[in-house]
């Protein structure tokens, strides 16, 4: 009973919510290592991106609602993220075409372009604030709960309760579909396989007729799909507020750059591999070792390790030990 | 005599905005043919090649296949042309496997291309057996069979490669030697630049030695064989 007390209780804090969040920091590195390894530069504006995207979902989902509009007990943003990604696209096309572009003809080296990257972020960044502010938008409608912990208790007995949150579930589903979605793409059509050969040897693509531009084309469509999906998956999960998808970026670099970047798997495992860390370092354990240890050894701290203010050391720590010891990912990704 | 099928012609020029590296330079092939340009490090052989390719600019001559001048054209529109190129290093996707190789080389292609990939594998059966393996994970012979037959793919009427035979065992390089004559016996003319100069001007109709970007021989491979200089010079005595 104790024991199954500790399961539930982990499940409850740390296990469903770093899956959770994992999914999310997937989508993010996922987009991020596209852009390395086909675009070849780290883009900054990742994180400012989902931003957007999510920003625009967020004006959408008000919009229907206030028209009476509602996919319930599903969250009305679901619907709304479609034109999110086609709005996003729009932006990422027009930012490639009046900057990105003038650099790529340029040949420009990895680091300038991510300086530029920078620029970009800051001026979606303003774009973003100024449109929607820079305080905390909630805009989860529909069920909150698929089984609520009180519900939990009531159905088994037990004294500890297992919430899972409707946006969990969402998340997960989404980011499986979406991460199918985008190997079926990249191994089986032949557009994916030309980007794929446009990452691996851009000479000998070009020398097989592959358009570069086409594949560049692609490349922010999909990214505009991954970014923005991401961000509002994160925002219904959480909360949307522009800062904290700007530090977003930290966990989403360091998921993509520990997975080895220009990977996709990589960048999949490294976003779990994160998430799980920051969740596990930052939850206070007092609850489940009371529950598994005897009784004379209960802790009587809470049993945490960091403060969740610190979580992005966490981040931090880990991509420091996989630049250190294994510059190209735990999966085979291009070094820095 | 008519004019040969593709030729480049008194080629002058260099990377950039550096110097020449080509002076005057002749370097042609008839359909069917074996056509090798040999020379000391540094002759400017494999610049030939890529001049020929369009990948540096020509001050001075001009390029032309099938009496056609193509020497504006963009490498992309040559492959288009019909010219197929396997550069020296990197010629595979590595992280892709075999079949997606050939994919990507008929990747300009819009009919169906499973007869050329066909002949490709009935070319080099042992990418047949490798088809779904990683290319990246082949020995370098067998790397060399996928980078050619990528070239292959587009069906094109002239091949160019850049030391086919560079870093493989003499054994792996006598076994490419015979598919490159299989190659040019299905009508394609082939191109090429070799370091191992003896064995490359025994399969050669004709043979090109470059010296300082100069034509220094030229003649047809058992002819330069024979050359008592082209022999002092080049081959060892």
């Amino acid at each position: 009973m104790e024991f199954l007390h500790a399961v539930i209780v982990l499940s409850n804090f740390v296990i469903i919510p770093a899956i959770t969040y994992g999914s999310q920091l997937a989508l993010g590195a996922l987009g991020v290592t596209l852009v390395y390894g086909i675009l070849r530069f780290s883009n900054f504006a990742h994180g400012d991106t989902m931003a957007f995207g999510t920003m625009v979902a967020i004006l959408f989902t008000w919009w229907f609602q206030s028209i009476g509009v509602s996919i319930a007990p599903l969250p009305t943003a679901l619907l709304a993220l479609p034109i999110a990604i086609v709005l996003t696209a729009l932006l990422l096309l027009g930012t490639d075409r009046v900057v990105l572009r003038f650099y790529r003809k340029q040949k420009s080296a990895p680091v300038i372009l991510l300086i530029v990257s920078l620029g970009i972020m800051f001026v979606y960044n303003g774009l973003v604030r100024f449109i929607i502010g820079v305080g905390d938008q909630r805009f989860s409608d529909g069920s909150r709960f698929i089984i609520s912990a009180r519900d939990f208790k009531k159905l088994t007995g037990l004294d500890e309760g297992l919430a899972i949150k409707t946006t969990q579930v969402i998340t997960v589903i989404t980011a499986v579909m979406v991460v199918a979605l985008l190997f079926w793409f990249l191994n089986r059509t032949r557009t994916g396989k030309s980007m794929r050969a446009f990452s691996d040897n851009e000479d000998l693509a070009l020398l097989s007729g592959i358009n570069p531009e086409r594949v560049v084309l692609y490349t922010w469509l999909i990214v505009a799909a991954l970014a923005t999906i991401a961000g509002t998956l994160y925002g219904l999960d959480k909360s949307f507020k522009p800062f904290v998808y700007f530090q977003l970026l930290l966990p989403i670099f360091a998921a993509a750059i520990v997975g080895g970047l220009g990977n996709p798997l990589g960048a999949i495992a490294g976003g779990f591999l994160i998430a799980f860390s920051e969740v596990f370092i930052t939850y206070a354990w007092k609850k489940v070792l009371t529950y598994t240890l005897p009784e004379q050894f209960a802790p009587s701290g809470l049993m945490q390790l960091l403060a969740t203010e610190y979580k992005f050391a966490v981040s931090f720590a880990i991509l420091l030990v996989v630049l250190l010891f294994k510059p190209t990912g735990l999966f085979k990704g291009k070094s820095l | 005599m008519s004019e040969p099928y593709l030729i480049g012609e008194s080629m002058t020029g260099g990377y950039g905005n550096g110097p020449d590296i080509l002076h005057d330079c002749t370097v042609s092939v008839e359909p069917g043919e074996i056509a090798v340009i040999v020379g000391p490090n540094g002759a400017g052989k494999s610049t030939a090649m890529k001049a020929i390719f369009g990948m540096l600019s020509l001050g001075e001559g001009k390029v032309k296949l099938d009496g056609e001048d193509i020497s504006k054209l963009t490498p992309q529109d040559r492959v288009l042309k019909g010219m197929g190129f396997v550069p020296q290093n990197q010629n595979i996707f590595t992280s892709m496997t075999v079949q997606e190789n050939l994919e990507m080389g008929a990747f300009i292609r819009t009919d169906d291309f499973s007869v050329t990939m066909e002949q490709v594998f009935n070319l080099f059966p042992v990418l047949l057996e490798k088809r779904n393996q990683s290319a990246g994970e082949l020995s370098g012979g067998q790397r060399q069979q996928v980078a050619v037959g990528r070239a292959l793919m587009t069906k094109p009427s002239v091949l160019m490669l850049d030391e086919p035979t560079a870093g493989v065992s003499p054994i792996v390089m006598d076994e490419l030697f015979d598919r490159i004559i299989d190659v040019a016996k299905s009508g394609i003319s082939i191109l090429m630049v070799e370091q191992n100069a003896r064995q490359a001007l025994e399969i050669a109709h004709k043979g090109f030695v470059l010296v300082q970007g100069r034509n220094a021989f030229s003649g047809s491979g058992k002819d330069l064989l024979a050359d008592k200089e082209v022999r002092k010079s080049f081959l060892g005595g």
